[in-house]
């Protein structure tokens, strides 16, 4: 035994069960897709089907001058639907400003997940009610923010977990290393969710990492890292539900990268043509998530015109309603400026308020 | 002031013809990568995509992605980087892409780029650029507003410069990144699209850093303001001669180095000044600007300095930002506020 033995200096983790696979895990199309039953696999169907009506809305609704922009998650519904499915009510999502879907996947009022994106307020959910936190627009800040909230839940006994979700561009921030460190030094009950669709803007994966994979990223910290084909929505609610129960259960954290595509641009505001293929895209499409999903209910004999009709006019009925409230103009009332800056207001803010509330008055009087 | 004044800028144009302050900019990046193989520019979506207000457009497919670079996306990465490469004699131009998506990069700045200079008794000085599109008034989302121009103005070792003009975009930047210093130079985003007939004439030196100029002279006050609020204080001072004022405007285009001279000058010959910025008011620029115009001006002043600022709340959202960003009214109530004091 040399000193290079003693145990505060030798590795304390075998490395190979923390390793993802060589290719990303799928489900849909295989012979283990046998183990899904056919009810499961028609709620994710109907869940996809409504969240790319949700997405399609949401752009429809940036051209109308109805939100200032919207990032979409067109060709990721299976990832944004699976994160929320695989909590339980009690467990917390800690978003970023493309899982819009995800945050309505749990439950979160459409038209409250928007106003960020509207303008009207910055977080328009109550966060404790739903166990969201608000979306984050800065890159990767609100991994540690999970980490910590874990890591109290487990300190107060609470079993619950919490999963964090982060693009592929944002795994290059310091934030990410920090929050993946923390999770696993402190062994908390977190789940980390890497979506990625092959860009930041338009910084394809090779600028961002050399990383054999984004997975491989956890072996480093000392947790696994699990890699799934993310347009597999059946996959990767495996695998985030498998990883969130261990979590919950005391195992510690996981780090989950699952692979797509954003099919439309970063954003309305984009122009994905500077700096990708269409044909790229449609190579992807033939990858489709909902696709993917039909083939494996047509397999079944399971995807009639019904089931096709019945998630269509689900999906009609969430974007009717969400289309006619987003029409309405939001309330505004400009003293919620100083609604919140401070339990108590400074006495210059008190100054300021009252300042823009002659104003306000003065303008209602011309 | 450490700043070479010899380069030359655009080559005369055959006719005039209207650029915007992006394209401005995208000269003198050009320019500067022309004229010194040490100018790298680097930051995210630089590349390829030409930044996502197309500052860089073009940069990367003419000098190629090796000093054209996108970087990973990492702000600290970014800037820590850039010490490097500065300490191994380069010239590096980072693009942060928006103001509060800056802040990652803090510590390398204040630990770092501004202090290398002095802790090494000038042994390694960091001809750094950092660009910052900053400011509101372009509906952006949260975290896409920001005016972080103090914290920077805090930190000694660094010169902040903001144009607020499609030449001075040229010509400042063209200087900035000449400096042998590191510059935080904030654009303003909502004069991005502002557009002038430029170049109109022959090519101009690039000015010197620290030098102020007076956009319009006037008696009755003085408006002393900065970048994205330049064009609401002149149109401010156009309004103002219904109320009979003769409001002059001085546009600081550096806040530090500050010139005092030039803002002394022109406070001393109206008696009255207010200090206009959008960031927030406690503790921002203006408190600087109206305590050194007190101090050089005292006994000139005939009503204290005001101040017209951005609330001291965290940047409101996009629909309720009009409530928050200093307006023409709002600089005129202080205007007649002055007007008080010496009745
Ligand atoms: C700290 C920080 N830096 C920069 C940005 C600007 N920005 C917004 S989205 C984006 C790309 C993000 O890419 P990725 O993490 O892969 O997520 P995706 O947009 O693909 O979902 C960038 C650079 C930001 N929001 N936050």
């Amino acid at each position: 035994m040399t000193v290079l033995d003693t145990p505060a200096w030798r590795p304390r983790t075998d490395p190979a069960p923390l390793l993802p696979d060589a290719e990303p895990y799928r489900l849909l199309g295989t012979p283990d897709a046998a183990r899904l039953d056919d009810a499961w696999l028609t709620t994710l169907y109907g869940q996809l089907v409504r969240g790319r009506r949700y997405n399609q809305q949401a752009t429809a609704l940036t051209k109308q001058g109805r939100l200032a922009v919207y990032p979409s998650s067109t060709g990721q519904e299976a990832a944004e639907v699976a994160a929320a499915l695989a909590l339980r009510p009690e467990d917390w999502l800690f978003p970023s400003y493309r899982d819009t879907l995800s945050v309505v996947a749990r439950g979160v009022d459409p038209v409250e997940a928007l106003t960020l994106l509207r303008g009207d307020w910055h977080t328009g959910y109550d966060p404790r009610a739903h166990r969201v936190a608000p979306l984050s627009t800065p890159l990767a800040t609100q991994l540690p923010h999970a980490v910590g909230l874990a890591h109290a839940a487990r300190l107060s006994g609470d079993a619950i977990a919490a999963l964090a979700m982060v693009g592929d561009g944002g795994t290059s921030e310091g934030d990410f290393h920090e929050a993946l460190n923390f999770a696993a030094v402190w062994q908390a009950p977190v789940v980390f969710l890497v979506q990625n669709n092959g860009f930041a803007i338009s910084v394809p994966l090779a600028k961002q990492t050399a990383a054999p994979s984004i997975a491989h990223k956890a072996v480093g910290y000392g947790m696994p890292g699990r890699l799934v084909d993310g347009n597999d929505a059946a996959a990767v609610h495996e695998v985030l539900a498998a990883a969130v129960d261990r979590a919950r259960g005391g195992g510690g954290p996981t780090l989950v990268e699952a692979v797509t595509y954003r099919i439309d641009a970063h954003t309305n505001a984009d122009d994905a043509t500077r700096y990708r293929d269409d044909a790229e895209v449609e190579a992807w499409r033939a990858h489709d998530p909902i696709a993917l999903l039909e083939r494996e209910l047509t397999r079944r004999g399971r995807l009639d015109d019904e089931l096709r009709r019945e998630a269509a006019d689900r999906a009609e009925e969430m974007a009717a309603d969400l289309r006619r409230r987003m029409h309405a103009e939001p309330r505004l009332d400009p003293m919620d400026l100083f609604a919140h800056v401070l339990a108590e207001p400074t006495p210059q803010l008190r100054e300021q308020r009252a300042l823009l509330r002659a104003e306000l008055e003065a303008e209602r009087q011309s | 002031m450490t700043t070479a004044t010899t380069t030359a800028g655009p080559a005369r144009a055959a006719t005039a013809k209207p650029v915007t302050m992006a394209q401005a900019l995208n000269r003198a990046l050009r320019d500067a990568l022309a004229a010194d193989p040490a100018v790298h520019v680097l930051g995210e979506d630089v590349g390829t995509l030409g930044g996502v207000f197309r500052v860089t457009d073009g940069l990367a497919k003419e000098f190629g992605d090796q000093r054209c670079t996108d970087t990973p996306l990492a702000e600290a990465g970014i800037l820590g980087a850039a010490v490097g490469m500065a300490m191994y004699g380069l010239r590096p131009v980072v693009e942060m892409q928006f103001d509060a998506f800056a802040y990652p990069a803090f510590e390398q700045l204040v630990s770092h780029v501004a202090r290398m200079r002095n802790r090494t008794r000038g042994a390694l000085p960091l001809p750094i650029t950092i660009r910052i599109p900053y400011g509101g008034g372009i509906g952006g989302v949260e975290h896409h507003s920001d005016s972080s121009e103090a914290y920077y103005m805090h930190t000694p070792g660094l010169h902040v410069l903001t144009p607020a003009t499609v030449e001075d975009a040229y010509g400042m930047l063209r200087a900035a990144i000449a400096s042998d210093d590191p510059v935080v130079f904030l654009e303003p985003k909502r004069l991005y699209w502002s557009k002038a007939a430029w170049p109109t004439g022959e090519p101009e030196p690039v000015p010197p850093i620290g030098r102020a100029v007076v956009r319009r002279p006037g008696r009755t006050a003085t408006l002393v303001t900065y970048g994205p609020s330049l064009p609401v204080c002149l149109e401010a001072a156009e309004a103002a001669k219904e109320e009979g004022w003769d409001l002059g405007v001085v546009d600081l285009r550096s806040l530090v180095p500050f010139d005092e001279e030039t803002v002394a000058a022109a406070v001393r010959g109206t008696g009255r000044a207010v200090v206009v910025h959008e960031s927030s008011g406690f503790a921002g620029a203006g408190a600087e600007i109206a305590a050194r115009i007190t101090e050089r001006c005292f006994h000139h002043l005939e009503a204290p300095v005001l101040r017209v600022a951005g609330f001291d709340i965290p940047y409101p959202p996009p629909m309720l930002e009009r409530h928050h960003l200093p307006g023409v009214d709002r600089i005129l109530d202080a205007v007649g506020r002055l007007q008080w004091e010496e009745g």
